[in-house]
């Protein structure tokens, strides 16, 4: 059954590369990035409790991370990776570390100024020699290997499926073992976690720097099928529309990541596409639609189907 | 050695002395209650051995390591596990990975090896579930393992407190009030599980109760303090008989305590 499952949902996933035309081929490129960005999010505030408003800020520093190589020194858009995932592990870690002293709130906060500065910091004389300031950089997006036979949007999309699927994969393992219960213990109880041997400050920073280079891979996906980045790109908007997918999607659930990105990418246009002139109005009943329907999220939804009612011993009713 | 060291203990918050210069110990393999009226500092010194404060004279030595100035997590490696008096569970997670997360300090595979599940870390959690699945057993919590502990009545709740730290398998058993809350049955059965747990693994427990007969039913050795000064420390029955004891629990004038 499980094998099936996984070849069924190989497939679906791979059928728009021949079944869509160009322009929503790259839509769904971008729903795919904005889902592992999600996840990112997901990982350190849906798990380890810590929110984060800010996380717009980590996609935009993988996203610089794979433009300033590609566009000025031409790397290969490979070889950017692990640099990006170098820089976005080493900026998370060290976000972490206020993150240890601000807990809930004011934490929310904190990370929200990181957003709002990042765009500015972009801008700055001091870097704009790296970043191209305000005009940004521009880069080519990588070709299709001759033996592949597919148009660069084809094989982009096979490369944000590729990158997004392997994070997914891997945050999936870390979720379930010993540091994913570590995470989740931490932010269900932190005393009762330290009782258990759990080293807080090691905990909480860790997961923030894996949190920002799952976002930060997003970012570099997005700098090179967009083949273009510009700090206005990644205003604080960006950082809220993470954390709204997050919460439609599933807090603390990776499918529910998947639908956060779907949401994150699609609803805008949607709430364009019914009225021009207010689709912030749209998108807001949208929203609120959503979180009156499922409360717990899409993923809630799935869980409400695939789990049998269970009956609790002790208790009249579950 | 002893197995667990008291020495001298003061603690004052401001200007209140809630501990004032207690020594006891505990032995390898015994059960040691700790008792006292409301107040007398139990719960003080109990955070003080489990390593939440530090005390502000005095040591703990627990293993032949001196734990007063360490770390709240580093306890748990040493040996050091522990049940809360308010019931201090992760809400969220299922009844068997509660019990998994108190393996924590038994592992090492950090992130790296679990994000690739190296066969380290594959290895480490075949061993955790084992023993969760023996636990899970021994404390009457199969038929819940997959249920969030949030949903569990609070009896049930207590036990899954206990197989998650006996996971860990300590070498001294910290119990905070464990018959707080639990009707005459169920206490009956905690002195039953007591006594089984001491049998099957091969730990020391330290007991705060206020609980007189479960103290005196399953200690080996007692420890009575009253208003933070240790005022007796012999087996049950010479506490017991303890005029000190008495006049702190039945008072002389001031208020009576029921034992």
């Amino acid at each position: 059954m499980k094998p099936l499952l996984i070849a069924a949902g190989l497939a679906l996933a791979l059928l728009p590369i021949w079944a869509l035309e160009s322009f929503h081929l790259f839509q769904l490129t971008l729903a795919v990035i904005m889902a592992l960005a999600v996840l990112g999010l997901n990982i350190v505030t849906g798990y380890n409790g810590q929110i984060s408003l800010g996380h717009g800020a980590f996609f935009a520093v993988g996203a610089y991370a794979t433009a300033i190589p590609m566009s000025l020194l031409d790397w290969s858009f490979w070889a950017t990776l692990p640099v990006s995932a170098i820089v976005c592990g080493v900026v998370g870690w060290g976000v972490g570390f206020p993150a240890l002293r601000l807990g809930g709130l004011y934490l929310a906060l904190t990370t929200f100024a990181l957003a709002v500065a990042v765009p500015q910091i972009l801008k700055h004389k001091a870097v704009e020699a790296w970043t191209g300031g305000v005009q940004g950089l521009f880069l080519l997006k990588p070709e299709a290997p001759a033996w592949l036979a597919l148009s660069p949007d084809q094989y982009m999309y096979l490369v944000a499926l590729l990158v997004a699927g392997l994070c997914y994969l891997l945050t999936a393992n870390l979720l379930r073992g010993r540091i994913g219960r570590a995470m989740m213990a931490v932010r269900d109880n932190p005393t009762a976690a330290e009782a258990m041997g759990m080293d807080l400050a090691s905990l909480k920073t860790r997961t923030f720097a894996v949190s920002a280079i799952i976002t930060g891979m997003a970012g570099s996906l997005s700098a090179a099928v967009v083949e273009f980045v510009a700090p206005d790109s990644f205003t604080f908007i960006l950082s809220i529309s993470l954390f709204v997918g997050m919460v439609v999607g599933g807090v603390g659930s990776i499918l529910g990541s998947v639908f956060g990105g779907l949401f994150v990418l699609f609803v805008p246009n949607l709430a364009e596409a019914i009225s021009r002139s207010a689709p912030g109005v749209i998108y807001g009943a949208i929203l609120i639609l959503f979180l009156f329907i499922l409360p717990d999220g899409v993923a809630g939804l799935v869980r409400r189907f695939t789990t049998k009612k269970r009956i609790i011993p002790g208790r009249e009713t579950s | 050695m002893a197995l667990l060291e008291v020495r001298d203990v003061v603690m004052r918050f401001g200007g209140v002395t809630a501990v004032g210069g207690v020594s006891f110990s505990v032995e390898e393999r015994q059960i040691c209650g700790l008792i006292g009226p409301n107040g007398a500092g139990k719960t003080t010194l109990f955070n003080i051995i489990s390593g939440i404060y530090r005390p502000s004279e005095g040591s703990v030595t627990f293993a032949g390591t001196n734990t007063t100035a360490l770390p709240r997590h580093a306890m748990a490696p040493l040996g050091l596990g522990r049940t809360f008096q308010n019931l201090a569970l992760f809400r969220s997670m299922s009844v068997r990975e509660n019990v998994l997360a108190g393996a924590h300090s038994a592992g090492h595979a950090g992130f790296f090896a679990n994000a690739l599940r190296l066969p380290a870390a594959r290895r480490e959690e075949a061993v955790a579930a084992r023993r969760a699945d023996e636990l899970l057993a021994l404390l009457a919590l199969r038929d819940v393992a997959d249920i969030a502990v949030s949903d569990l009545p609070f009896g049930t709740q207590k036990r899954v407190e206990m197989a998650r730290a006996l996971i860990s398998q300590p070498k001294l058993l910290l119990l905070d009030e464990p018959a707080g809350g639990l009707n005459h049955g169920e206490v009956d059965e905690l002195a039953r599980l007591l006594e089984e747990v001491r049998a099957s693994f091969d730990l020391s427990i330290l007991l705060v109760e206020h609980h007189m007969s479960l103290v005196m039913r399953v200690s080996d050795k007692v420890v009575a303090l009253d208003f933070g000064k240790k005022i007796a420390d012999g087996t049950p029955h010479e506490v017991r008989t303890s005029p000190e004891v008495i006049r702190a629990y039945l008072g002389d004038g001031h208020d009576a305590h029921a034992a």
